[in-house]
């Protein structure tokens, strides 16, 4: 919450995290300024890339109190204008589910162990980093909170599992340990109504601390303002303030 | 959403990006969201030499009528390049 009378300020920058593998994993951070101690998030970016919307969900992130930070999950194929580096990617095939669980869950502890983290760690992201945010939660019994925004691939036919993608996040979720929150799109394809349906049916077969919210007019992507195809304004406001509340209620 | 619906061909070829010339090694072609389209999804043709760093890239994002259009046209021109060819070597 903004109170015109109290200073107020934040820094932002690119970081590097050492990565269990001896590597350095390169990171965009937002936090605010400040003696206190603040709850976190850790950021996976969508398929497009570690882009300029991630940046500014990082600071937006810091301007209602949570440190965030944003690993590069693409840093392995190269460096550069990050459409480009998403182009080499996609020429690859992707980036592998292990590769993304394993720079998540350095992320998680290089935020656990920030002299500034109160040491409540959110994972949250939206298209393929929603998905991306399920595996890392189920990997990583550390994590407080998980927010997926539209996942796609949640729910995967056996004829799409390989190497890169050995499992479906939906049959990971008995080790989901921490609360979900879901924003869905009704008019999206990918994940369809009936997908999140079925998502639903394992969390509350399994017993799992979740809230899902469906918004009727919007299809995929619609928090991407830098996408007017994607974006849907009103749906927009209302999920940033779900997505503020729950992490409030889990993370402070 | 993201499709991950792509593929990549071997390529033998030039194109030129913004620092010029350069020599192709691959062709993606992928169905995912664009960066500059705007629609929710695009036919999605990188023309890359990853050797180079990821800016050796010419993109093109089409939508589907005129990704099929442009595949109409490289059969028709290829027919035609065909057609001359075998003129000059009967």
């Amino acid at each position: 919450m903004i109170d015109t009378g109290s200073y107020e300020g934040m820094i932002a920058e690119r970081v590097t995290i050492a990565h269990p593998d001896g590597s350095w994993l390169p990171a965009y951070c937002a936090r605010p300024l400040g003696a206190e101690q603040f709850p976190a998030v850790v950021l996976l970016h969508h398929r497009p890339g570690w882009d300029e919307y991630y940046r500014e969900a990082a600071r937006k992130l810091a301007q209602h109190g949570f440190i965030a930070v944003c690993p590069d999950l693409y840093h392995r194929f190269g460096q550069g204008d990050p459409d480009d580096v998403a182009a080499i990617v996609r020429g690859a095939g992707d980036v592998s589910d292990q590769s993304v669980i394993d720079d998540g869950k350095a992320a998680v502890a290089w935020l656990k162990n920030h002299p500034l983290s109160n040491g409540n760690v959110a994972v949250m992201g939206s298209c393929s980093g929603g998905r991306h945010a399920l595996l890392v939660a189920c990997n990583d019994d550390t994590v407080d909170a998980v927010v997926d925004l539209w996942g796609g691939r949640v729910v995967m036919a056996k004829d799409d599992l390989n190497d890169r993608y050995p499992i479906a996040p939906i049959d990971l979720t008995a080790q989901l340990n921490a609360p979900l929150l879901g924003l869905f799109g009704d008019r999206d394809t990918a994940p369809t109504p009936a997908e999140v349906d079925q998502h639903e049916q394992v969390l509350k077969a399994t017993g799992k601390t979740y809230e899902f919210h469906r918004y009727p007019d919007a299809g995929h992507g619609f928090f991407y303002h830098d996408r007017p195809a994607m974006y849907h304004a009103e749906s927009a406001v209302d999920g940033w303030q779900k997505v503020f509340a729950f992490l409030t209620r889990t993370l402070r | 959403m993201c499709t991950s619906i792509s593929g990549q061909i071997p390529t033998a070829g030039s194109a030129k990006g913004s620092t010029g010339w350069f020599s192709l090694a691959n062709i993606t072609v992928g169905y995912d969201h664009p960066a500059h389209l705007h629609d929710n999804h695009a036919i999605l043709l990188d023309f890359v030499n990853p050797s180079l760093g990821p800016s050796a890239r010419v993109a093109v994002e089409l939508t589907a009528d005129s990704a099929r259009a442009l595949l109409a046209a490289l059969n028709d021109t290829l027919a035609k390049g065909d057609a001359y060819e075998s003129t000059l070597t009967g």
